[in-house]
């Protein structure tokens, strides 16, 4: 059986589950296998809904003390759990939760895992699954060697494919959940922004914006766009951006459908967080920018005058569509 | 107080990366070595500090690699620490590392034990929280912040969105990122101090590898820009609609 785990935060399932899900359908597919689904604790959406991926089932462990989250607690309940329904191929999104958790359950149960996979794994001989190393400049193919094996998917690599007509069942699960030894003290949550490394559209400032101050033309055409903000580094170092966008090797990597880099010079490390994107667009006014050679589109100009312009003609398009 | 950090050798950030055998070797030819930044740049650094401000906490570094992981234990033990431990092994599989580390954990007592959240080369992300899971203690992801008082850390971790404070009493196992630390230049004093600090040199415990790396890729090279005149920012829409139907 492969078995995903359902993150959740502020009691809703994020689109990186819905991700894995769908994955771990395709997978119990290629297996001869079932898909079914962990879910500890308790959400506000329809579980039932899940079977419009295809899911068979969720099981579901209501613990008092799963309400607040604690990395031991929850890696020691994830593995009880695989062990009792006999799952043989575990499935985490590589998000927060999942790089939490997803390495002690693969301690635990000794089970090979393989963090960061972009695509289903190989399965005609072994059980080999891609992955992204480098920070995003390669990519490996491991082959992982136990019976019971643990997958976490990046973001924003397989897309969400729903509505067959179905049903999941929901089956509650007993099993003895320990104390914790961690506190949580405060929450600090960075209201209506979008997930950096879920969203579908993603705008990038860097040192070319010459200063915070100058931010506002940038976030118009991410309104505009409906994208999350980056930043490259110095940008996040300098503090012009809160550090949390700082994409690249030593930051965020991020795989949207549509990055665009605004006065980024496209430096190795910048490029190793971005260049999984679908499509990048570069406005620069530097024509030797190296960023020109990896992007799919480019504007060789100034960003003061070229993202107004840009902004007002996405604006006509969306008006006109 | 004792803490422990993993320290891991990475290819330099600005390295060609490029492999031999076929894809199946990463090519090391004409490659500088570096500290895994986030091993350097946080957790040493912050032991470090932490040591600074109570000069009987002891830190000892410990890296799972072959003798040519040597020059970079040393640079680490020049920007600080009291000694080193090589478990002379080399291994891409996690779990091998883990229990390497987690080997060493069981026989002396560490109140701290610090990770980078990833390496730079395989982005394993994993040796954290498989070293808590190993010897059975708390484990504290994406970390920006780092207090230790009496015997309880005050943690800020990277959430979904935002982030969130926990307390929990040592011991504690924490992957660091950016904000538990600056990143500092080792100065001539630590250098010529890391010379004579001790590295013991240990051989592997009996652990299984569960993984291996069976080959490599790049990524097939972008086919070449389009540009587009700044006076027809029309046309970038135009072609981000029509053609590569991503707005
Ligand atoms: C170990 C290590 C790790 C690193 N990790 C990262 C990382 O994770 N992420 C990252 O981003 N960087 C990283 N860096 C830094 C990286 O090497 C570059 O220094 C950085 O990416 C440059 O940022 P930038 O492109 O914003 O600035 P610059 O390189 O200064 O580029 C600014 C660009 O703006 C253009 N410009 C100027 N004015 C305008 C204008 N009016 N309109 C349009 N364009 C304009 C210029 O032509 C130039 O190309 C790392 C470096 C090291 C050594």
């Amino acid at each position: 059986m492969v078995l995903v785990y359902i993150d959740h935060q502020d009691n809703q399932i994020k689109k990186s589950t819905l991700e894995a899900v769908t994955y771990g359908v395709a997978l119990a597919k290629q297996l001869g296998t079932e898909a079914h689904a962990l879910l500890l604790g308790s959400v506000n959406d329809d579980l039932a809904a899940l079977g419009a991926y295809e899911l068979k089932n969720v099981y579901q462990i209501n613990d008092a003390a799963l309400a607040h989250f604690d990395a031991q607690v929850f890696v020691k309940t994830i593995a009880a759990a695989a062990t009792k329904v006999g799952a043989t191929t575990l499935l985490f999104s590589h998000n927060q939760t999942g790089k939490a958790v997803c390495a002690g359950v693969s301690a635990l149960l000794k089970a090979g895992l393989v963090t960061g996979a972009i695509e289903l794994p190989k399965t005609d001989a072994g059980f080999v699954v891609k992955k992204t190393v480098f920070s995003g400049k390669a990519f490996a193919n491991v082959s992982i060697q136990t019976a019971i094996k643990i997958i976490s998917l990046s973001p924003n690599s397989f897309h969400t494919t729903s509505g067959a007509a179905a049903t999941a069942s929901i089956t509650p699960l007993d099993i003895p959940v320990s104390a914790g030894h961690v506190k949580i003290t405060a929450v600090n949550k960075t209201s209506g922004e979008i997930s950096l490394t879920e969203a579908d559209i993603v705008v990038s400032g860097g040192r070319g914006l010459k200063g915070p101050e100058n931010w506002g033309i940038l976030l118009d055409l991410a309104k505009e766009l409906g994208a999350a903000t980056a930043c490259s580094r110095p940008v996040g170092d300098a503090h012009w951006r809160p550090h949390h966008e700082h994409v690249g090797q030593t930051g965020v990597q991020v795989a949207p459908n549509l990055y665009i880099a605004i006065g980024i010079s496209g430096a190795i490390q910048h490029l190793a967080g971005v260049n999984r994107s679908k499509t990048i667009v570069v406005i620069n006014k530097d024509p030797e920018a190296p960023f020109f050679k990896a992007a799919d589109y480019g504007i060789v100009g100034d960003a003061f005058e070229v993202l107004p312009k840009l902004t007002d003609a996405i604006k006509k398009m969306k008006a006109s569509a | 107080m004792k803490i422990l950090v993993c320290i891991s050798k990475t290819p330099d950030t600005t390295a060609k990366i490029a492999f031999a055998d076929g894809g199946k070797k990463f090519e090391e030819a004409g490659v500088q070595w570096i500290i895994n930044p986030y091993d350097e740049w946080y957790s040493l650094v912050r032991a470090i500090e932490l040591k600074e401000k109570d000069p009987t906490t002891i830190i000892h570094l410990v890296t799972v690699g072959g003798a040519d992981a040597e020059p970079i234990i040393r640079k680490a033990l020049a920007l600080g620490g009291d000694e080193a431990i090589r478990i002379n092994t080399d291994s891409s599989d996690s779990f091998y590392i883990a229990a390497q580390i987690a080997a060493v954990a069981a026989t002396e007592k560490y109140d701290i034990i610090f990770t980078g959240k990833e390496t730079i080369d395989y982005n394993g992300a994993s040796i954290g929280g498989m070293v808590a899971a190993l010897v059975d203690a708390p484990y504290i992801s994406l970390a920006t912040s780092f207090l230790f008082e009496g015997s309880t850390a005050t943690i800020t971790r990277e959430i979904e969105g935002g982030e969130e404070v926990v307390t929990v009493n040592s011991p504690v196992v924490v992957s660091c990122q950016k904000g538990v630390a600056e990143q500092r230049i080792p100065n001539m004093r630590g250098i010529m101090a890391a010379r004579t600090k001790p590295l013991k040199v240990l051989e592997p415990a009996a652990a299984e590898h569960l993984t291996s790396i069976e080959s490599f890729e790049l990524p097939a090279p972008k086919a070449g820009v389009k540009l587009v005149s700044p006076d027809n920012v029309e046309e970038l829409v135009r072609l981000l609609h029509d053609e590569a139907k991503a707005i």
